[in-house]
């Protein structure tokens, strides 16, 4: 479990975390302000979501961290991100990577052309040629996921969009990661997979050790299986706290979660109430 | 019959010239999504840089210097280290730069370096046209001739045969070394190959690397047969509709290709015209040699079929489309 914490600013004092994000500005193309100062912190071993609406900068935040923000012109202008002790904002995903920080995009990015055996190996690609090891992680993964065992040989691109999401997650996984950048695991996908992806996230995060980020829409679902969470808007952090807290948070409960004090609102008015009522003003 | 044997196989050994080319193209549009516009140059360059250490040029002088040549199996592997210092400066100088660009930018920096390029050879080495000397044996295959009257010159089956085994070695490096799968998911996926921590500046220089080896040949065995000279950066505009035709992602699409317009073009030339005549020969009066100088577009005219009625090639990427 996470140890309890203060605030964002104040907890980079507290000692075993392996990421630490430190006050971050990116500015993409050099003039559009995507995040203006978003801390935040994941103590070793531990859980934490990243929650927020469309463009709220959740999956930027993430790409900053992972430094896939290069490759789409995107830059770390201000503060700095810190993973296991060291500052790694100027270095690039391979190293990251190398170093046990892998992202698993947004929207799964398997190779479609590519088997799913092969989706795998490429996961390891930044280990060189150690045969005997990758084979046996190999296996490791297909006991996480014994579905990606029956589909080994077919292409990524014919497989359904929960075998996808499970082959990006078992890719990362092939990389031998200490820390997961998870970007939306549930886009696109039935209740019940989420649920059973979600399922095998914790499951890593217990017996591989494997701390996670995870950025969510899916509120509900973050927070059960995460123990910390901040909530992002505009570029900002606007609310942080353990889990069990945000889920009881009347703000949180009526913005993300759909439920206000008189019970289930109808679609209709959560939105035309939250054009009215913003964290930030 | 047996000139259209000949036809034919001429064709077939013009066709996998082409294919050289063309693949060239395609393993660089795969990996990094850009047309390289400066393939044909990068031919002509290599096969100077060849020529010229192998007759010992001081480079920017054009003075031979009988004292400096090298034997080939020296001058060679040299040659093949300038292509790859040539990739990791193009990677350094240009790719890095326009990393998430528009296609078009890419594309003009392409004409750009095939410019620059062809600058460079031309002080480096000298603009005269030079006659490369590997030994490759010249003339045509006695045996073949004598017993079933068939002329096919040994250069074009030395050609052919030096093909075959880049096409199979690539074949291999793509399908089975952890570097070929890491070049394959590039090609799929950049955002996701860049994810897992393959880092895409040495993909780029492996596979301008590989394109420029597949250069070299190209250089050699087209220089071989006509000398090298300027007119051999344009070969790169006859593998245009190779690659139209096979599909510009495909490997398979640009050999088969190549050897589609390398017979096609030798057929049309040798016997279009009668094909015509005998068509249209009732009603109008027709010069059967009307077809006698169609090498030149025949290509482009298949390529514009292709556009009309398949435009991603025989062979081009399925498009994996999911509902």
């Amino acid at each position: 479990m996470a140890q309890a914490k203060k605030s964002p600013g104040t907890a980079a004092e507290t000692p075993p975390s392996i990421l630490t994000v430190n006050n971050i500005e990116v500015i993409y193309d050099h003039v559009i302000l995507v995040l203006k100062g978003v801390s935040l912190e994941v103590p070793q071993g531990g859980v934490v979501a990243l929650l927020g609406a469309n463009g709220a900068g959740k999956s930027t935040t993430l790409k900053a961290i992972s430094n896939l923000l290069y490759a789409e012109r995107g830059e770390v202008t201000k503060g700095n991100i810190a993973f296991k002790g060291d500052r790694v904002d100027a270095r690039s995903t391979n190293d990251l990577v190398k170093r046990g920080c892998i992202q698993v995009m947004e929207g799964r990015h398997c190779f479609e052309h590519l088997t799913v055996e092969e989706n795998l190996l490429t996961g390891a690609y930044t280990r060189g040629n150690a045969r005997k090891e990758i084979k046996d992680d190999l296996e490791l993964v297909y006991t996480y996921f014994p579905r990606l065992k029956e589909r080994r040989s077919s292409l990524a691109g014919y497989i359904s969009g929960g075998e996808q999401q499970m082959t990006a997650i078992g890719r990362a996984l092939m990389s031998r990661p200490v820390m997961m950048l998870l970007d939306e695991p549930s886009m696109g996908l039935a209740p019940q997979l989420v649920e059973e992806i979600f399922e095998i996230v914790k499951l890593l995060n217990e017996e591989q050790g494997v701390s996670v980020l995870l950025a969510e829409q899916n509120t509900n679902m973050a927070l059960k299986y995460a123990q910390y969470g901040y909530i992002l808007e505009n570029g900002r952090v606007v609310m942080d706290g353990p889990a069990a807290e945000l889920r009881e948070n009347p703000d949180v409960k009526e913005f993300y979660l759909g439920i206000s004090e008189e019970g289930r609102r109808s679609f209709r008015n959560v939105r035309s109430y939250r054009r009215r009522k913003r964290w930030l003003n | 019959m047996l000139f259209f044997m000949e036809t034919v196989i001429s064709g077939l050994l013009a066709g996998v010239m082409y294919s050289l080319v063309a693949l060239g193209f395609v393993l660089i549009f795969k990996a990094s999504g850009v047309f390289n516009f400066a393939q044909g140059v990068m031919a002509l360059f290599a096969a100077l840089t060849l020529v010229g250490l192998l007759s010992g040029t001081t480079p920017f002088t054009h003075i031979d210097n009988p004292a400096f040549a090298m034997p080939a199996w020296v001058a060679i592997p040299l040659t093949i280290v300038v292509m790859i210092v040539f990739a990791i400066l193009v990677e350094r100088f240009i790719l890095r730069h326009l990393v998430n660009q528009e296609q078009i930018i890419l594309f003009m920096s392409m004409v750009g370096l095939a410019y620059v390029l062809e600058g460079a050879g031309d002080i480096l080495w000298g603009s005269d046209v030079k006659v490369i000397d590997l030994g490759l044996p010249q003339g045509a295959w006695d045996w073949l001739l004598d017993g079933y009257g068939l002329y096919i010159e040994k250069i074009e089956l030395v050609a052919a045969g030096t093909a075959v085994v880049l096409v199979a070695f690539l074949a291999v490096f793509f399908q089975k070394t952890r570097i070929g799968r890491a070049l394959r998911a590039v090609a799929d996926d950049h955002q996701a190959a860049l994810s897992v921590g393959i880092s895409l500046r040495s993909i780029w220089i492996i596979v301008w690397s590989v394109a420029g080896v597949v250069a070299l040949v190209t250089g050699v065995v087209w220089g071989a047969k006509s000398g090298i000279q300027f007119s051999l950066s344009l070969i790169a505009l006859k593998a245009l509709p190779v690659l139209i035709l096979g599909g510009f992602e495909s490997i398979p699409g640009a050999i088969v290709g190549g050897l589609i317009i390398g017979v096609g073009e030798k057929l049309a030339e040798v016997y279009g015209g009668e094909i015509i005549v005998a068509i249209f020969g009732r009603w109008y009066e027709i010069d059967p040699g009307i077809f006698s100088a169609t090498e030149n577009w025949f290509a482009y005219v298949l390529a514009l079929v292709f556009l009309l009625f398949r435009p991603q090639g025989l062979f081009g990427e399925k498009i994996i489309e999911r509902v």
